[in-house]
């Protein structure tokens, strides 16, 4: 355990970052049972710069950005949570399982993970929404998550690999303990280290890819919002309410920022314990 | 000394490797017609230089590889294994107890109470002090952790027990402590061993009997003083000469 060179002590970055994604989230959370200001009500006035009443200022039909932004962010926090989860299920399930075995499934699933990776991931939730037909926000996490499995797989399934033959495992075997305890009680834990800076970057890439479909308008559509929806409103009056762009601009910043922290800290961490 | 706990007559095998799909397979013979006992109450050395297949011959006394020719006979239930090397051999993301539990419960024909009773009194045993009771292995020293993995393969109460190399990767003085313990509970529990391990010394202050592996075949076997005082075949006087 030597000191690492970077003089930033990754329990830090894993404070801020908690600390950060903590407000957003108690904000969220407030938001989907209370906004200031209705954020489809439209008789506040069109295109106010923030002031105290609307911190945020309001939009081109009157509507409170600041009330909006909240909810909308809602929608984004659970779209990407649910894709991680689609995503990181799917991925451990099939990457314990070829990790563990081994033999010809693993070569074949891995040759077509290998195959999917060569793909750009947008490029491949681009195809399962058109499949799925676009239009909800249902087809999204589907596309999104879907998408994100081959990534987790390959994660969890290099870790399994190293580990089943450690002696702890063998071990195991010997008193009798079934495979499906193997997997779950013994190697899955060991897989943490790995697996929860993963899950971070998984949540943040599927904030980003989000916020990216639905700016380019095959991600979630009216009456439903979230933050990249709001983002295209936004750049088409970006001169007459720039303020409009910045804030949610700055809401995706902030919340990616903020897992973003958690996820080198634990990263950081595990390089330590390496 | 008469009634065998293991048997393995006539033993021969070794590795198959195994194409993509498994469709290509060559045969590399590793153990050559290896027969020998492993009687009740003693500790049987095993030695020989890496690569004459004592962890192969040990892989089939537990039933993970097939011998291509002859039989393994146990009369024992369930032998158990303890490794050369401390670290990979615990879980490292649970506690010295949870280790020693955890047969038990894989067994589960006793209730929390009782598993707890058990494995409170083998860590006593392998006088594990009670501060290292709750510590992960990370926390533990190589002399520590060996005695840990040393109740964990004592708590279903074998009979018979493999210990591959258990004290090589320890300092001097804690191998002397180990070997001091497991003379200690062959004795308390009336166990056997096949004490597999490189170095001579170590197996001549602990086994009664010996076996002697050169290339997978065993080329010399006996009772410890005569193989030491008397070695018959060269290999064994050439490991002799090379220990001393």
């Amino acid at each position: 355990m030597t000191k690492k060179d970077s003089s930033i002590d990754p329990k830090s970055f894993l404070i801020v970052g908690a600390v950060i994604t903590l407000l957003l989230v108690l904000v969220i959370i407030v938001g989907m049972f209370w906004t200031p200001y209705s954020p489809t009500a439209m008789k506040y006035g069109r295109f106010q710069s923030p002031s105290w009443n609307h911190i945020f200022g309001t939009d081109n039909f009157g509507r409170d950005i600041f009330s909006r932004i909240v909810k909308g962010a809602g929608n984004t926090l659970v779209i990407a949570l649910s894709t991680v989860i689609i995503g990181a299920a799917g991925g451990i399930l099939i990457g314990s399982l070829t990790g563990y075995f081994g033999g010809a499934v693993d070569v074949v699933l891995m040759r077509v993970n290998d195959a999917l990776t060569a793909f750009p991931s947008f490029l491949l939730a681009l195809l399962i929404v058109s499949l799925v037909g676009p239009g909800s926000k249902y087809s999204v996490v589907l596309a999104l998550g879907l998408v994100f499995i081959p990534s987790f797989a390959r994660v969890t399934r290099s870790e399994f690999a190293s580990l089943r033959s450690r002696n702890f495992v063998t071990g195991a075997r010997l008193t009798g303990a079934g495979h499906a305890r193997i997997i779950f009680v013994y190697l899955l834990p060991n897989t943490g280290r790995v697996l929860l800076p993963a899950l971070t970057i998984g949540f943040n890439n599927a904030v980003l890819a989000e916020a990216s479909m639905s700016f380019l308008g095959i991600g979630v559509t009216p009456p439903d919002s979230s933050l990249g929806y709001m983002l295209s409103e936004a750049q088409s009056m970006v001169s007459i309410a720039p303020w409009y762009a910045l804030s949610t601009g700055l809401s995706i910043v902030l919340l990616v920022f903020g897992v973003g922290l958690i996820g080198e800290g634990l990263q950081a961490r595990a390089k330590e314990v390496d | 000394m008469k009634e065998p706990v293991l048997e393995v007559r006539h033993v021969s095998g070794g590795y198959r490797e195994s194409g993509v799909l498994g469709t290509r397979k060559r045969y590399q013979e590793v153990i050559q017609d290896v027969d020998f006992c492993v009687y009740h109450g003693e500790i049987l050395g095993l030695v020989g230089e890496s690569g004459t297949g004592k962890t192969t011959l040990t892989r089939m006394i537990l039933g993970m590889l097939k011998p291509e020719s002859g039989e393994i006979i146990h009369h024992t239930k369930r032998p158990q294994i303890i490794f050369q090397d401390p670290y990979s051999s615990l879980n490292p993301v649970y506690t010295a107890e949870w280790a020693v539990e955890e047969p038990l419960r894989v067994f589960g024909k006793y209730d929390a109470k009782e598993r707890k009773r058990r494995v409170y009194e083998m860590l006593e045993r392998v006088k594990l002090p009670r501060e290292c009771w709750n510590a992960k292995p990370d926390d533990l020293s190589g002399g520590q952790r060996q005695r840990v993995c040393i109740a964990a393969a004592l708590i279903q109460r074998p009979r018979f027990l493999i210990a591959d190399e258990p004290v090589s990767a320890l300092d001097v003085t804690i191998q002397a402590k180990i070997l001091d313990l497991i003379k200690e509970l062959r004795d308390d529990l009336d166990l056997s061993f096949l004490f597999i391990s490189h170095d001579l010394n170590v197996v001549y202050q602990l086994c009664d009997r010996v076996l002697v592996m050169k290339s997978g075949r065993i080329v010399e076997q006996g009772d410890i003083e005569e193989v030491y005082n008397n070695p018959k075949s060269e290999y064994t006087k050439k490991l002799l000469e090379a220990s001393l």
